[in-house]
């Protein structure tokens, strides 16, 4: 590692990169400091994918210059894959080699000894909780086994940064959940995580910083709770059974958020923002409650992709994220 | 934070050593995948019989008066353009290879940069060795037998197998410059049939026309085939022309592998390296 730059791990200076007319990267700058977790959030064709592509060293950028563990992704390649490891957006395994197989042959590639690269694979296949279908070939696996089993390929020499290109896109919530897991206790052990999601709750969970592309741009960075701010807090939202409710329930959203209530006669729907949550919530749901209004939905949403996609750019992301308004918190009334 | 990956040992003898290994592993992955898959070796055991078969008897008499004479001399060729033929398997693996998630995870590892093509010639070399058992068996049973000395007919399986490589070089190019499988899968075949059958596989060289006469007599494959036939100890059943690979062919077919080893070995792991940073 040289020297000064060993705060930095990855760093990524006027990043462009072009595909015919289409301008993937339009100058991205970035920065992970050691040990930390940057959360690369963007919507489909932002320019994620050729981020991570070029830090990874399998494309070349047209202009700009990138750093991983001080070594120069273009003029030193060979360190930078020594120090950088993939878990791609397309698992990145063979298909026809069994799990342990495959992880060995990683291992062995990383110039492991034959012993060693059998004992590695063991290890992870047990940590990715695919022990069982360790010799089975990977063709019959589930997405979120050839996922873990993807990821613990880029594991097999403890690099001191991964790069994880959409580690959750396609998974259950119970696999999910694992890969967050997963992703912690990487940190927990010093490793540097670059991770590019759809998921504003995502970069949330896991990341220090989050930087917001579009378009190849970068259009927002900062801690989850900066970007939230931007964006306004939570958004409370009702459907009423009688519409001449509808007046008194704008009055008492009125009370309770934080701007002005809006209000659909024609799906008996009246929203707010609120900056108090859950609390709001109840405190709705308790006066309407005293005045014997009929209540069928209620439903408390966290800033979405979507959200803060308008509240950045003043306009819808062009393929809004459908997944990220799961992660709304919903009670049925 | 510790790594696990051992540093790579300085020099070029660091370097030569690390690309076997590397080749040796991705040998390994290949032969693996046939092994899960033993129908990919259909068309590269089945395809020689077929050959063997359809020249010998549908052939068999249009060749000189005596049809057990022609098949001793037919297998030479048949050996040849087998090899030949056989350099399209590599064109579709490789492009196949390409195509596939695992070559992102071979990129981004800290490997030898050839092992990849390495690993797929070596892959391919073992098949075309079990093509060429099952040929000899399949010429013995037709009436075809290893007539010279036993040292002869291991150098002449050799050469066919030093062939072999050197033709998975070219094929592992010509996949890397088509872009696509489809490309791949006719560009790898189309440009065999002029040059195995303007050869003297089948035909002396003699009783070509002017310029296809010349093409005949410099074309490796007819060296080869030429060569083949006389360390086999079988019949010649086509005199050679006065041109000096004819009158030479071990030596010329020896030097041409050589040559295309040492010209299409460079120029694809240079290609591999421009496209894999596309
Ligand atoms: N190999 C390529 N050839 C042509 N265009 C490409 C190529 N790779 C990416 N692009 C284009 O570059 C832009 C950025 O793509 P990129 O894959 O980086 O997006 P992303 O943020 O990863 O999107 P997604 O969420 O869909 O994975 C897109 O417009 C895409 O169509
Ligand atoms: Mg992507």
């Amino acid at each position: 590692m040289a020297t000064g730059e060993s705060e930095i791990a990855v760093r990524a200076e006027g990043l462009v990169k072009s595909f015919g007319s289409t301008k993937a990267l339009d100058g991205v700058d970035l920065e992970i400091p050691r040990g930390q977790v940057l959360g690369l959030l963007g919507p489909n064709g932002a320019g994620k994918t050729t981020t991570v592509r070029i830090l990874t060293t399998l494309l070349r950028p047209d202009a700009g210059r990138a750093y991983v563990a001080g070594h120069d992704v273009l003029g030193q390649p060979a360190e930078v894959r020594r120090s950088i490891s993939l878990s791609g957006q397309y698992a990145a395994v063979d298909e026809h080699l069994t799990g342990a197989e495959n992880l060995y042959m990683v291992g062995r590639l990383y110039g492991m000894s034959r012993a060693d690269a059998r004992a590695r694979a063991r290890e992870l296949l047990a940590r990715f909780r695919l022990t069982d279908d360790s010799d089975r070939p990977a063709k019959g696996y589930s997405g979120g086994m050839r996922r873990r089993l993807d990821l613990a390929g880029a594991l097999v020499a403890k690099p001191a940064v991964v790069a994880l290109d959409e580690p959750t896109t396609g998974l259950d919530p119970r696999s999910r959940m694992d890969m967050w897991e997963v992703i912690g206790e990487l940190v927990e052990d010093g490793t540097t995580v670059l991770l590019t999601t759809q998921y504003l709750e995502e970069a949330d969970q896991l990341a220090d910083t989050i930087m917001v592309i579009d378009h190849g741009k970068v259009i927002a960075r900062g801690t989850a709770d900066q970007l939230k701010a931007q964006v306004g807090g939570e958004r409370l939202e009702l459907v009423l059974a009688e519409p001449t409710d509808l007046p008194l329930a704008q009055q008492v959203l009125a009370d309770v958020g934080s701007g002005e209530p809006q209000i659909d006669t024609h799906t008996r729907r009246a929203e707010v923002l609120v900056d108090t949550g859950t609390k709001a919530l109840i405190e709705a749901l308790r006066r309407l409650d005293q005045h014997s209004v009929v209540v069928n939905d209620v439903a408390l949403h966290r800033p979405t992709l979507d959200d803060v996609f308008l509240a950045l750019t003043g306009r819808a992301a062009e393929e809004p994220a459908q997944e990220s308004s799961k992660s709304k918190k919903k009670v049925k009334a | 934070m510790t790594t696990l990956a051992t540093a790579p040992q300085g020099g070029f003898g660091g370097a030569l050593a690390r690309t076997l290994s590397d080749g040796g592993t991705i040998t390994w992955r290949n032969l693996m995948n046939i092994r899960r898959n033993p129908e990919l070796l259909l068309s590269a055991t089945v395809q020689p019989i077929m050959f063997v078969l359809l020249f010998a008897y549908v052939f068999g008499g249009s060749i000189g008066d005596d049809p057990v004479a022609y098949r001793d001399f037919l297998m030479g060729g048949i050996f040849v353009q087998t090899v030949a033929f056989n350099s399209a398997f590599t064109v579709i693996g490789m492009a196949n290879d390409l195509q596939k998630g695992i070559i992102d995870r071979f990129r981004s590892l800290p490997m030898s940069n050839s092992a990849v093509l390495l690993g797929r010639t070596l892959s391919d070399l073992a098949v075309t060795t079990l093509g060429l058992l099952v040929m000899s068996l399949c010429g013995l049973l037709i009436g075809w037998r290893i007539r010279g000395s036993v040292t002869d007919a291991v150098l002449a399986y050799l050469m066919l197998l030093l062939f072999a490589f050197a033709m998975a070089w070219v094929g592992s190019l010509i996949a890397l410059i088509s872009g696509s499988v489809e490309v791949a899968q006719s560009a790898g075949f189309i440009w065999i049939f002029p040059v195995t059958f303007i050869s003297t596989v089948f035909v002396a060289a003699d009783r070509l026309p002017g310029p296809l006469q010349v093409f005949a007599e410099w074309n490796p494959i007819s060296a080869l085939s030429d060569s083949v036939r006389s360390l086999f100890g079988n019949h010649q059943l086509l005199p050679p022309t006065d041109a000096w690979p004819q009158q030479n062919p071990t030596l010329y077919a020896l030097i041409s592998c050589v040559v295309l080893i040492a010209v299409f070995m460079p120029l694809a792991v240079s290609k591999y390296r421009k496209v894999a940073a596309k």
